[in-house]
């Protein structure tokens, strides 16, 4: 078999199509470059009729919603998740990482969170402040201009507050609190724990033009058919070809590996159709990768040459180490306060919180050196899959018998009607050069791609961190006059702390730096190795905040956007 | 045949017809921005893979037409039909249940075993079948299964307990998550709106108050149409 390669030379092609590649395509493309976009997933747009989920209601599917497709639920709009059928990866024996994939345009910006926090400038300095993981070689004055960009250009609500790592921004204005929030406001009071608005790429107020505004039906996670939620398709990519830039998208296409020259320089890429299974390759001046921190890693590390034996850019062994997670506790508790609710008005709300506490904490007082900050769910939503189980269990609070049936259960079902708050904890742990994902040679995919395998621990550090998460809850939900449900985690659960890779805030794998021996990358996202590739997706983070990291995903592409432009310009690529 | 569609046509075929609550009826409810966004009734956005599975799962059959009846009478028992808003069988509770255990195989014993043990004790006690026996005794042998002890976890007790345990939770699922369901319930979202906060009255009944400085700081829903400008300082202008 031949393999078939295009005769038509991009100025770029972007590997991945999620926010970094959806933002690179957005510049390099309103620069004027002739831009290729490769993407493993089919198309989507939100606003087409026949993939929308938003507004469909559960009885609308056979399995109301039941997650037997998708990892959140059926509505939720990820193609892919924890497994992928004919896609596997492996694990070091007695190590975890679940690695959540979403293969289609716009990738996992059409379900994700939109909590869209700024890192401080404490998070850049890690090292600096408490010797543990390393500095990145920027600071937060570097990424600031972009990230005030990032503001205007998609939207963000929230509000200045004057928090040293938590810094203001150009925010639209956030929704009023629901009730349940009122409770946590309150809650939270009570033990000095502060509770701002949230954060979150949803736009309350028109930003321009192109873009609906919110109306409030509480799910962004279904990709909003307006584009009044961040996703990149809708909110990037489409707005790059409208404006006329040349953008040709390849979707179902699987890059297996970056091509090279004589001289160890990138030419374009090797990708598999989903629809013949063929072999095809684009020839590009500058390979952009923003396939996830982990698929970019995995495609330098298969992307080996003569010239890369090591896999590409891979010369100081550093692909794939340093990979490191968010660390996520949950909690949730029984508020009698909030029973017998008035269900005469709809509090969906935006998809996900209108309040939040960023981290409050004094590390140098505490037995684990980097914060968390909480995030709230609750309410009266509707009902899905799994809403009927245990319809009277908080009957144990009263001394009532629990189980049972007829007519009471419709009162039961109606008093503990969104009665539960709910906390995750959200916090950052250490990058380890020992936590990694490199290939496994004994297996490949259904396309022939050797896969990764992942070797992953938590330390202490992360389960002490956990334990004060799990005893912030407790108090919290005791301060709401509330009860925790379930028992409190133990040491030997790791205090609840979930497997790395769960939160899907995976970064850190092709990081940054100033010395090639112990980097990736440099500053500006461009191989040290070879100077026409450069990596926009999470992978250059040398540690993840306590933050979520899509904002500086974005922030950090423009940058690295800018710079390859401006490099050619210079004819220096 | 549907299977779906025919689940219906059994179970109100053979005598359960009964169970059916009449004269039910669910009113939409028109809300402000409707006109924004398009929805089209005829998808639920499946891939098409996803298609392919649902359309497979519809064409097998997992319970035969006892079972479906024994199903639908048992679910009306656990959650009696009510005026305005039905019961199980408007609901399709029974459709429900059997594409469930389709759909995720792991119930499939637990439910077809359980509704044998259901038979057999009516049998036993009663020398009827469980469908056929009178609310009285039916209820008799829910009594025994329906309080399970919420201190051991269910998947050590005995198969009934876990039986009536399922059928329990898929039942008020399967009602909750129905268009009557969700109108019993009462809730009133899933559909386009502008969220201005809690109404007061709602906020009295709970104890609860806005703090004037925080609203503050919130959308003025009556300038979300308008675009957003700032000074550089981040203040917004409009």
């Amino acid at each position: 078999m031949q393999i078939k390669e295009s005769t038509e030379v991009y100025d770029v092609i972007i590997v991945g199509s999620g926010a970094g590649g959806g933002m690179a395509t957005k510049q390099l493309a309103d620069a004027g470059l002739n831009v290729a976009v490769v993407e493993a997933g089919p198309f989507f747009d939100p606003a087409d009729p026949k993939t929308m989920t938003q507004l469909k209601w559960s009885y609308e599917s056979p399995r109301r919603g039941a997650g037997t497709t998708r990892a959140f639920g059926e509505w939720d709009m990820a193609y892919g998740g924890w497994e992928i059928e004919g896609e596997p990866y492996t694990h070091e024996e007695g190590t975890k990482f679940d690695w959540f994939r979403s293969h289609m345009l716009g990738g996992r910006t059409n379900h994700w969170g939109r909590i869209s926090l700024r890192f401080g400038p404490k998070d850049f300095k890690g090292k600096t402040r408490d010797g543990h993981g390393d500095d990145w070689p920027i600071g937060y004055e570097d990424v600031k201009p972009y990230y005030d960009k990032v503001d205007k250009l998609l939207g963000v609500f929230g509000t200045n507050e004057g928090l040293e790592n938590d810094p203001d921004g150009f925010f639209l204005p956030p929704p009023k609190p629901r009730l349940h929030e009122l409770f946590y406001i309150e809650g939270a009071k009570k033990t000095g724990i502060p509770v701002i608005p949230s954060r979150m790429s949803m736009l309350t107020k028109k930003i321009n033009n192109d873009r609906g505004v919110c109306f409030y039906c509480g799910q962004c996670g279904r990709s909003c058919s307006v584009y009044a939620d961040f996703s990149s398709g809708s909110c990037l990519i489409f707005p790059a070809q409208k404006s006329g830039g040349q953008v040709k998208i390849f979707v179902n296409s699987v890059v297996r590996e970056i091509t090279t020259n004589e001289e160890g320089k990138a030419t374009g890429v090797s990708y598999i159709s989903k629809d013949d299974r063929k072999e095809y390759k684009l020839k590009g001046k500058v390979v952009v990768l923003a396939a996830s921190a982990c698929s970019s890693a995995r495609i330098l590390l298969n992307s080996k040459s003569k010239q890369h034996p090591n896999g590409l850019g891979n010369s100081s062994d550093v692909v794939g180490k340093y990979l490191h997670d968010s660390t996520g506790s949950s909690r949730a508790g029984f508020i009698p306060g909030l029973m017998n609710r008035d269900v005469s008005y709809n509090e969906d709300g935006v998809g996900g919180m209108h309040v939040y506490s960023p981290w409050w904490g004094d590390n140098s007082k505490l037995d684990f050196p980097r914060g968390y900050h909480i995030e709230v769910w609750g309410g009266m939503g509707m009902p899905n899959y799994g809403f009927g189980w245990n319809p009277n269990e908080f009957n144990k609070f009263f001394n009532l018998p629990i189980g049972g049936y007829g007519d009471s259960l419709r009162d039961d079902v109606k008093k503990y009607y969104g009665s539960v708050i709910g906390f995750g904890g959200r916090g950052e742990g250490i990058a380890r050069k020992e936590n990694y994902c490199e290939i496994d040679p004994t297996t490949v995919d259904q396309f022939g791609i050797p896969v990764l395998k992942f070797n992953y621990k938590w330390s202490d550090l992360e389960k002490k961190q956990a334990k004060h998460m799990q005893a912030t809850f407790e108090e919290l939900i005791h301060n709401m006059g509330g009860t925790p449900l379930g028992d409190t985690p133990t040491k030997e659960q790791d205090y609840g702390l979930l497997a790395p890779g769960r939160i899907i805030h995976e970064v850190g794998t092709t990081r940054m730096g100033d010395d090639p021996k112990t980097s990736v990358t440099n500053k500006y996202q461009q191989l040290h190795d070879v100077d026409n590739v450069f990596i926009v997706d999470a992978g250059p983070f040398v540690s993840q905040a306590d933050k979520n990291c899509t904002w500086t995903i974005l922030a950090l592409s423009w940058r690295a956007s800018d710079y390859i432009i401006e490099q050619l310009k210079q004819q220096n690529i | 045949m549907d299977r779906r569609k025919s689940i219906q046509t059994i179970i109100l075929g053979a005598g359960a017809a009964g169970l059916a609550f009449h004269g039910c009826k669910t009113e939409g409810d028109s809300k402000v921005g409707e006109e924004m966004v398009q929805t089209d009734e005829k998808y639920f956005g499946r891939t098409p893979e996803e298609l392919e599975l649902i359309q497979k799962l519809n064409e097998e059959e997992l319970f035969n037409a006892h079972e479906l009846e024994t199903i639908a009478v048992l679910s009306t028992v656990i959650l009696p039909p009510k005026e305005p808003h039905g019961g199980p069988l408007e609901a399709n509770v029974p459709e429900f249940i059997e594409f469930m255990g389709k759909d995720i195989p792991e119930l499939q014993t637990t439910l077809l075993g359980g509704l044998m043990w259901l038979d057999h004790k009516c049998n036993t006690e009663y020398g009827t079948e469980f469908k056929t026996a009178t609310l009285e005794q039916q209820k008799a042998i829910l009594d025994t299964i329906a309080f399970h002890d919420p201190e051991v976890p269910l998947e050590e007790q005995a198969l009934e307990l876990q039986f009536f345990s399922l059928m329990r939770g898929l039942t008020v699922t399967g009602y909750y998550t129905s268009k009557v369901g969700i109108a019993d319930l009462g809730y009133k979202g899933n559909m386009p709106n502008v969220w201005d906060g809690v109404p007061e009255a709602v906020l009295e009944k709970h104890g609860m108050a806005y703090d004037p400085e925080w609203v503050a700081k919130c959308v003025d829903q009556s300038k979300r149409g308008v675009i957003a400008e700032w000074d550089e300082n981040g203040n917004l202008l409009t």
